[in-house]
């Protein structure tokens, strides 16, 4: 380790709100060796870990309490519902939602984003109506507004960004007409970790009467998020990028906005009547939940928003920030490679590229030095696009990632460029 | 497994320095390869005459893992008969995918026994075969192949193709 290094441990001691010990010791994966190195897990925007608290949660329901939720009069139909609907209260003061009838369990982002694209895009979007997402946009917000577009005839307009990563402000509101329907963008972006500056995006799309949804998935995990103080019409993210299972995410949206929007499936739960002339369908959210939803995993997730708010938000966000200030400054000094994704407001992600070695090369090795990092085009092909490479490797952190970690990635990269030197 | 098995001497040296690179103006088949989920893309240009392969290059951009699998698949190729080059894509494909042990079972792969390891990195064994692919694609005057869907050397349709 450098001096510069050792001098910048020193000064960097984590704030004293977040016990990084302590946290890690809540997470058992990070105990692993992995090619007989510490794991260093930097991977963290593509999937999170779960700490002890969320899997003895998930345990708990399995052994005490599963049945299925509002169904039956029984004692553990009547547990499971109310652990199901109190972990929809949980996430929805984590979020500050309104209402919780605002707040839909979904299988993840991919699946929120698709409920808003059938029941808001197919039942109130027609020919010639716009829809604007950003070139920042994992594929998940524009594949499904793409199929919308081929159904309906309508029109994707795209706001551009500059050399940093940052949306231009300017030729967004260009964008606007007496078309635009609606504005879908990211509130962090994937690939690059820009943080968007969405509640000025917002207020711009607002004067103009158009609804805004984001796609909250790499920013719930690493901000405080409050959806009444944003006032976007819809918010989208995944539990198991922040700490929970998989196969659970949300879709909170304003009430005015899924009262008026049509079921995206029908099944069980979703109705109050059923004949075969006519359905009633139920209230907001469970006319949105066919079936039987994720229960573990959506109780799971109410685990894993008590946890984060235990360690706090706020802590949590300012750890993430000295990490990355570092790693930053790290890999910046280290010639030959180059950061991809230089805004000035990020978060969570560090995207680069070693001159002379493909991502893949890069992310097979540093595997070898128990690091994990993504390697690929991170579903976010245009943005790989607008700065002109097939892929980036890319670290991204959470809060129970060390400075340790951070040097164990810079040796990493340090020994693949000795090897292809 | 660790990189001196994969990122051997002479992998590194033929990713640096790709034998047979660039195109061909007198061309009689050529494919185009694509491993999209990591973004290798290769071009591979064949002039073959009377059933021999007299002249190959290929071109793209691609990890050092393709790339050098493509160096010396078209360095091994050059001068054989096509039908020799078509045992040599199914014997690598089965190295591979670890159906062909190389040290106890007969085959002609030679020094492209390199690739061997390649086998206990799941993820990395497109990157090595989609060269060959690409050149069964040229031979079969198909112009363009994938390493995904149906062509998947580790899907359903491989291991059919091979039993």
């Amino acid at each position: 380790m450098s001096t510069r290094a050792v001098a910048l441990h020193e000064q960097s001691a984590p704030t004293p709100g977040l016990d990084l010990q302590r946290v890690r010791s809540d997470f058992p994966i990070l105990r692993l060796k992995v090619n007989g190195k510490p794991l260093a897990y930097l991977d963290n925007a593509a999937s999170s870990q779960m700490p002890q608290p969320v899997l003895d949660r998930l345990i708990r329901y399995q052994i005490q309490e599963h049945s299925n939720i509002h169904r039956a009069v029984h004692y553990l139909s009547e547990t499971a519902t109310a652990a199901y609907e109190g972990a929809r209260r949980k996430v929805q003061k984590f979020i500050n939602a309104r209402h919780e009838r605002e707040v839909i369990f979904t299988r993840g982002t991919t699946d929120a984003v698709n409920l808003v694209m059938h029941g808001f895009g197919r039942a109130l979007l027609k020919r010639g109506d716009e829809i604007i997402v950003s070139q920042l946009e994992h594929h998940s917000n524009i594949v499904p507004w793409q199929m919308l577009r081929d159904e309906k005839g309508c029109k994707l307009r795209v706001i551009p960004c500059n050399d940093a990563g940052e949306l231009l402000l300017d030729e967004y509101e260009a964008l606007f007409n007496d078309s635009t329907k609606l504005v879908a963008v990211t509130h962090v972006s994937n690939a690059l970790g820009t943080v968007n500056p969405v509640k000025r995006m917002i207020a711009c799309a607002h004067a103009r009467g158009v609804p805004v949804l984001l796609d909250g998935a790499q920013a719930v995990p690493h901000l405080p998020v409050d959806v009444q103080d944003l006032d976007c019409d819809f918010y989208c993210f995944s539990g198991h990028k922040m700490f929970g299972p998989t196969g659970i995410g949300v879709l909170f949206g304003k009430a005015q906005w899924l009262e008026k929007m049509q079921p995206y499936q029908g099944g069980g739960d979703m109705i109050l009547s059923v004949t075969f002339e006519q359905t009633v369908y139920n209230v907001i959210p469970h006319k949105f939940e066919a079936g039987t939803p994720p229960i573990a995993a959506a109780i799971g997730l109410g685990a894993a928003v008590d946890y984060l708010t235990e360690v706090g938000m706020r802590e949590i966000a300012d750890w993430e920030h000295e990490l990355l200030t570092y790693a930053t400054a790290q890999v910046k000094a280290l010639p030959g490679v180059r950061i991809v994704g230089t805004a000035t407001d990020k978060a969570s992600v560090l995207s680069f590229t070693i001159a002379g070695v493909h991502p893949h090369d890069i992310g097979t090795l540093l595997n070898e030095d128990g690091v994990a990092v993504r390697t690929g085009h991170h579903c976010a092909q245009p943005v790989m696009q607008r700065f002109g490479i097939p892929a980036t490797a890319r670290a991204s952190f959470a809060f129970y990632n060390t400075f340790q970690e951070v040097d164990q990635l810079v040796a990493g990269i340090r020994r693949v460029q000795k090897i292809f030197a | 497994m660790d990189s001196k098995q994969l990122y051997q001497e002479v992998i590194l040296d033929h990713n640096k320095k790709p034998r047979n690179w660039g195109n061909l103006a007198d061309a009689t088949h050529r494919a185009e390869g694509l491993n999209p989920l990591c973004g290798d893309h290769i071009w591979i240009a064949l002039k073959i005459q009377d059933g021999s392969i007299e002249k190959v290059a290929f071109e793209g951009e691609s990890c050092a893992i393709c790339k050098a699998s493509a160096s010396m698949m078209t360095a091994n190729v050059k001068g054989k008969r096509v039908e020799q080059a078509e045992q040599l894509v199914r014997e690598f494909r089965e190295m591979a995918t670890g159906r062909l042990d190389v040290v106890a079972q007969a085959n002609h792969l030679g020094r492209l026994a390199v690739f061997a390891g390649v086998k206990d990195l799941p993820s990395r064994v497109k990157c090595a075969i989609l060269p060959w692919h690409t050149l069964h694609a040229a031979f079969c005057n198909r112009r363009t192949t994938s390493t995904e869907g149906d062509a998947d050397p580790m899907g359903l349709s491989a291991a059919n193709e091979s039993a």
